[in-house]
């Protein structure tokens, strides 16, 4: 059992938990994750691992509740457990000096990035941070980013907050401004990947992205995280998430992820009644 | 009984085993072979004529003494037979399901030549149930500590065996499983129907009882290197025994397809995750109407026969030879033939055609004739110019092997693999080019069976003794 040992409420629908784990804090590096499932009929699911103190022996993550999983997740409190929590997984993310590195984060995919940026500082880059939220309540994670980058720009597409937009347009804003940019650094959803990796091919800009596929085992047993890179079939959970965002087939990826649309649904509806139900005996 | 007149030698036939009628059990998870009723095994037990040099013992890959259990059978004493299986094999439940006996220990039966082979898989699945059944599942005495340690990589077949073997000898043995249960493919491939997963459990748990401790979510080469576990955690052996780990895709268009699988994937979800009972379990499965699985070996047929209880209306095997040359076991082809699974042999799989949604939708084949024998001896398929046809589909299941884990090998310094990435060791101790590392099952083998990994994993527990009582 892995306790939570801290819970922070970013958003209605945003959470970080700080989860008692100390050998995969010890381990742990950027952009790495974990698979986690809550209780014995749960289902595993791939998590990002944001932070991780190897001293405190912890790690966090940060998710949004979009279906079932996470939103009983999202439920848990400060003091819970989770059954069962399997990592690092993954390549960690390839840092070297590169530059002038823009990192942009879109919607939780924004908690991958302290540990990203943290490491190309400690590398020597320079690193400009883009954020993008669909609004001001959705932004996470500014202060941590605002410390440990050289410049943060906001972005949100109804402009209740930073500027009125999406990433790509501060991203090209820097482009035509002349900003020389040595490496683009991408996560946040498929379609903000897909369109940083269109907007920084045309103008020739190397870019790294972050998948986040669909996982069961996240050890490359069972390929269901497979992406087409470059023509050739990957599997995220090993060979990446990491991967040259010129040659990813976002538009299979996309697809992919919407192949149990019609199962979330269920799964909703099953637990909305049996959580009633639950209620119902409780009182 | 009728006969009332009595021939000398009597010939019994072999005691056919009873199994769940094909109709309804194509439809559920239960097992599908019901298992020998006391009277059976009796009958069964006496068709053994005990033979001066059996040669069943050395067929079986771990050498249980096939002669002695059966004779105990015949005297009924059931709980002992069991023991002595388990004095060789710790999975006795498991393997009497499982072995394919009939091209091992009843393959070179004696009486063979002349009749149907002794059932002794059949005996032995008996023996272990009733042992079971009776709560009379006794533990063996441990000798003293020797103060070693042991670690095993991967909690299924292989590691099982040398966790159960080691511990046996007085060492301290841990397990470091990835997945959330031990088992290995025990608990994730072989489906609940011909291996109820609270008979792992029960093996499991006798090792637990043992004193074997399990590390579960732990995954060796990410959490920790073997180096580690030589050096900083003091561990005086390490075996691994991890499996044969990524699924092989066949290379063709439209593999990406939402609705094809790898059979590793499908099996997980339906076995591991309890998919089948979706969404009292929260893992879904795509419950496909026409389903076909490409492959002829025992996860093909696993994978189909799947497919059909999930509901399928069309579970369809595409295999590329004839029949004849299917690695699966002959009896779980003729379950899934029972069961209404169609075949299409000599058929193979050119492209899978999606809908504009990004689903699979047909599978374009090409008809396939028998030419010349290839290297592993049989005839190897030709394709037909021209014949290319399309089945209609909406779940295709790849399930044409697998390749090896590279995680482990690249946590191990200087451990030679091969150039498939197959773990090198020495066929009689498993001992690999690394000191103090051994390795077996099918992360040196390739895919195999579970009795194959357990012979392995019994040939290296005896080798990590040897080496680590001399350290």
């Amino acid at each position: 059992m892995f306790r939570i040992l801290r819970k922070d409420v970013f958003s209605p629908t945003v959470k970080r938990f700080t989860i008692q784990a100390p050998e995969i804090a010890k381990k742990a590096g950027p952009d790495q994750f974990i698979v986690l499932r809550i209780d014995e009929k749960g289902e595993r699911i791939p998590l990002t691992i944001s932070d991780s103190d190897p001293e405190k022996g912890t790690i966090a993550t940060v998710f949004q509740e979009v279906g079932k999983t996470t939103i009983q997740l999202g439920g848990l409190k400060q003091g819970d457990s989770i059954q069962d929590v399997v990592g690092p997984l993954g390549t960690p993310a390839h840092i070297e000096n590169y530059g002038t590195v823009v990192c942009v984060g879109g919607g939780v995919g924004i908690a991958v990035l302290p540990p990203v940026v943290k490491a190309l500082k400690n590398k020597g880059n320079k690193v400009i941070t883009i954020l993008g939220a669909r609004t001001k309540d959705l932004l996470i994670l500014e202060e941590d980013l605002k410390k440990i980058s050289d410049e943060l720009l906001i972005v949100t597409d109804d402009g209740s907050y930073g500027t009125k937009g999406l990433v790509t347009n501060e991203l090209e804003r820097l482009v035509k401004e002349s900003v020389k940019i040595d490496l683009v650094i991408a996560i946040g959803p498929p379609v903000m990947m897909r369109a940083v990796s269109n907007l920084t091919k045309n103008y020739s800009i190397g870019t790294l992205v972050s998948l986040n596929s669909i996982m069961v085992d996240g050890t490359g047993m069972c390929g269901a995280c497979r992406v087409t890179v470059g023509g050739k079939t990957r599997f995220a959970c090993v060979d990446g998430p990491e991967f040259n965002a010129h040659d990813v087939d976002f538009d299979e990826l996309i697809k992919r992820l919407a192949m149990y649309k019609e199962d979330e649904k269920l799964a909703m509806e099953y637990y909305k009644t049996h959580q009633q139900e639950h209620h119902h005996s409780c009182c | 009984m009728s006969e009332t007149t009595k021939p000398k030698k009597e010939k019994l036939p072999r005691q056919t085993m009873p199994h769940q009628n094909p109709m309804v059990r194509r439809r559920n998870f239960d097992e599908v072979a019901i298992g020998y009723t006391e009277e059976l095994a009796l009958s069964e037990a006496t068709r053994c004529i005990q033979c001066k040099n059996p040669t069943c013992i050395p067929g079986c890959p771990v050498e249980i003494d096939i002669k002695g259990f059966i004779h105990l059978i015949a005297e009924k004493k059931y709980v002992e037979a069991a023991h002595l299986i388990k004095e060789k094999s710790f999975l006795p439940a498991v393997c009497g399901r499982v072995c394919p006996q009939e091209d091992q220990c009843e393959k070179v039966c004696v009486i063979a030549k002349k009749q149907m082979p002794v059932a002794i898989g059949r005996l032995e699945r008996f023996v272990a149930d009733y042992e079971a059944s009776h709560g009379e599942t006794i533990l063996p005495k441990l000798p003293p500590s020797t103060g070693k340690k042991i670690a095993v990589a991967g909690a299924g077949p292989s590691g099982l065996t040398v966790a159960g073997d080691l511990i046996k000898l007085g060492h301290k043995v841990t397990v470091f499983e990835a997945l959330h249960e031990p088992g290995g493919v025990l608990v994730y491939g072989i489906p609940e129907f011909r291996l109820p997963k609270a008979i792992v459990k029960r093996e499991v748990d006798f090792l637990k009882k043992l004193g074997v401790e399990f590390k579960l979510n732990y995954v060796i080469g990410k959490i920790k290197t073997v180096d580690e576990l030589l050096g900083v955690d003091g561990y005086d052996a390490v075996f691994l025994g991890n499996g044969a780990g990524l699924p092989k895709f066949m290379g063709i268009p439209g593999e990406n397809l939402n609705g094809v699988y790898s059979a590793n994937e499908y099996l997980t979800r339906v076995n591991l995750m309890k998919a089948y009972k979706f969404p009292e379990y929260d893992t879904p499965i795509i419950k496909g109407r026409r389903v076909a699985v490409v492959g002829g070996g025992n996860v093909a047929m696993d994978a189909v026969r799947t497919a059909s209880r999930l509901g399928a209306e069309e579970a369809m095997i595409i295999y590329r030879r004839s029949e004849e040359e299917m690695p699966a076991r002959k009896e779980e082809v003729e379950n899934a033939h029972e069961e209404g699974v169609i075949f299409k042999n000599l058929t193979n799989p050119v492209r899978i055609i999606g809908n504009d949604k990004g689903w699979a939708s047909a599978l374009e084949c090409l008809k396939m004739e028998l030419g010349a024998p290839d290297e592993s001896g049989r005839r190897s398929p030709v394709p037909i110019k021209g014949s290319e046809f399309q089945v209609p589909v909406d779940v295709v299941i790849i399930a044409i092997g697998t390749s090896a884990q590279p995680l482990i090998a690249a946590s191990a310094k200087g451990m030679e693999v091969n150039k498939r990435g197959y773990i090198v060791v020495d066929e009689e101790t498993g001992k690999t080019t690394k000191e103090g590392v051994y390795a077996g099952g099918d992360i040196v083998t390739g895919a195999a069976t579970v009795i194959l990994a357990m012979g392995a994993g019994r040939k290296a527990a005896k080798a990590m003794h040897e080496y680590v009582m001399k350290k």
